[in-house]
């Protein structure tokens, strides 16, 4: 098996199980960040369950960032080899005849969801970090708020237009990421299904769906405080 | 129609090549692309030029030998052919066209629009055959029950002729049509069953041993293969190599 992954085909099929797991990491982020539009409440409660929850903080955490760094280095691994399979390009090449913009690009839209990664990161994940593993606060909350601190945080994030700005453009990145790479996974673990119109349809809801809904909660946030 | 023609000059697999310019006159519209390129190539004769180095053998869409890159595409504009079958009605009078050869690494240019596709013979060598006796004592292929489905899915994939359009248009020069498809050809049927393990796995060593890029399912080598040959196969080939390896 340590051999398959070797292959050209086993990087594919690495590729595509990485992004199954990305998927549906963003899938449980967005039914989460969605509550704070309907039940801040709520919101808090799940946030802080899924901040403080050892299972969540000590397993999953650490799956996901392998899971996120390991598409990204592969990404650019599996790119750079292509590079290397055609030294000397074509004078005239008509890509737009045979695929979508989509589908040949993936590695733009890849690096701006990186560079929205980073500022993600830079706006919760080293602050979170910052307060439970080095301040040692699990407390999930701050002085002058009542109750938790989660909601107060995500919508002081949407305050300003620029970062709302940056936002609703990554995730206009995101949706054209996964319109070629949701059903481009499916393909690459082997299932013709994928070019079946269910499947199709399944991934064209679910590229643009998820990014749009993240989309409507910065924008509401930021209309709305 | 009068055209002009950008074309790939390369002296040989050592020299840097360009584009050179040519004008072509009275070109008939039921002119095959070839019958257009030979054209040019008794004006260049008669000047005393050296002419365009082009592949071509059957002229009739089955050897799979003409390989040029015409206006970005392989094979030029039109669906489902190969340059034999290519058409000048694809064009219009005026036209400037554009005229390179395929573009891959494990596809080196030898000179002008000739390129080596030995690559895929190295392929087809590391396991796209059966192994069967063939001495007189061959069971009947009758004999041997194939559901019509497999037979006709089979059959599709055999119908690849190897000319490489695939690795050209691919953004990554891979070449995982063209083994996809002499990998389904013996995974859907009975007779292949026997080194299918071994086949996949010595035919996607010997295509990553010969620098093909990685696929990356844009689907456009299925869009300009002249046989059709469905991404359906990489999907097989995926999966035969998943079965092989557990």
């Amino acid at each position: 098996m340590g051999g398959f992954f070797k292959s050209s085909i086993g990087r594919k099929v690495a590729m595509a199980l990485s992004a199954f797991f990305l998927m549906f990491f963003l899938l449980q982020h967005f039914s989460i960040n969605i509550l704070s539009v309907f039940n801040p409440d709520l919101f808090n409660e799940v946030s802080h369950f899924m901040g403080t929850n050892p299972l969540i903080q000590f397993v999953l955490q650490p799956v996901l960032i392998f899971g996120v760094v390991f598409h990204f280095v592969m990404g650019f691994v599996l790119e750079i080899k292509n590079k290397k399979a055609r030294k000397v390009a074509y004078v005239k090449n008509n890509g737009a005849a045979n695929s979508t913009w989509m589908s040949r690009n993936m590695i733009y839209s890849g690096v701006a969801i990186l560079a929205f990664i980073v500022l993600h990161f830079i706006d919760f994940w080293f602050p979170e970090i910052n307060t439970k593993f080095i301040k040692g606060d699990w407390s999930g909350t701050i002085e002058g708020v009542e109750g938790f601190r989660y909601y107060e945080e995500l919508t002081h994030k949407f305050v300003s237009p620029i970062r709302v700005g940056a936002y609703v453009l990554a995730f206009v990145f995101l949706a054209l990421h996964l319109l070629h790479g949701f059903t481009s996974a499916f393909q690459s673990m082997g299932a013709t299904a994928g070019r079946k119109k269910t499947l199709q349809n399944i991934g064209k809801a679910y590229s643009i769906i998820i990014p749009l809904g993240f989309i409507f909660i910065a924008l509401y946030h930021h209309f709305n405080h | 129609m009068n055209l002009t023609l950008k074309i790939w000059r390369q002296k040989d697999s050592n020299t840097k090549g360009q584009m050179v310019d040519y004008k072509v006159t009275d070109i008939s519209e039921h002119m095959s692309f070839l019958e257009m390129m030979d054209v040019l190539n008794e004006q260049l004769v008669s000047s005393g030029e050296d002419p365009v180095a082009f592949d071509h053998d059957c002229r009739e869409g089955i050897c799979g030998m003409c390989s040029m890159y015409i206006n970005g595409e392989a094979h030029g504009p039109d669906r489902g052919v190969t340059t034999c079958q290519l058409h000048m009605r694809m064009f219009k009078d005026g036209d400037t066209i554009t005229i390179e050869p395929f573009r891959a690494t494990a596809f080196p240019v030898l000179k002008d629009l000739v390129v080596d596709r030995s690559a895929f013979d190295r392929i087809q060598h590391a396991g796209g055959y059966i192994s069967v006796n063939t001495s007189g004592n061959t069971q009947d292929a009758n004999a041997i029950p194939i559901s019509k489905h497999a037979a006709d899915e089979a059959m599709d994939a055999a119908t690849c002729i190897g000319c490489g359009a695939c690795v050209a248009t691919c953004k990554n020069s891979s070449a995982m049509l063209f083994v996809g498809a002499k990998v389904s050809q013996y995974a859907l049927l009975p007779q292949g069953q026997v080194e299918a393990a071994d086949r996949v796995r010595n035919m996607v060593a010997q295509m990553d041993l010969e620098g093909f890029g990685n696929c990356t399912n844009t689907g456009a080598c299925e869009i300009e293969c002249p046989k059709g040959i469905s991404l359906d196969n990489i999907a097989r080939m995926n999966r035969e190599l998943m079965k092989a390896s557990i």
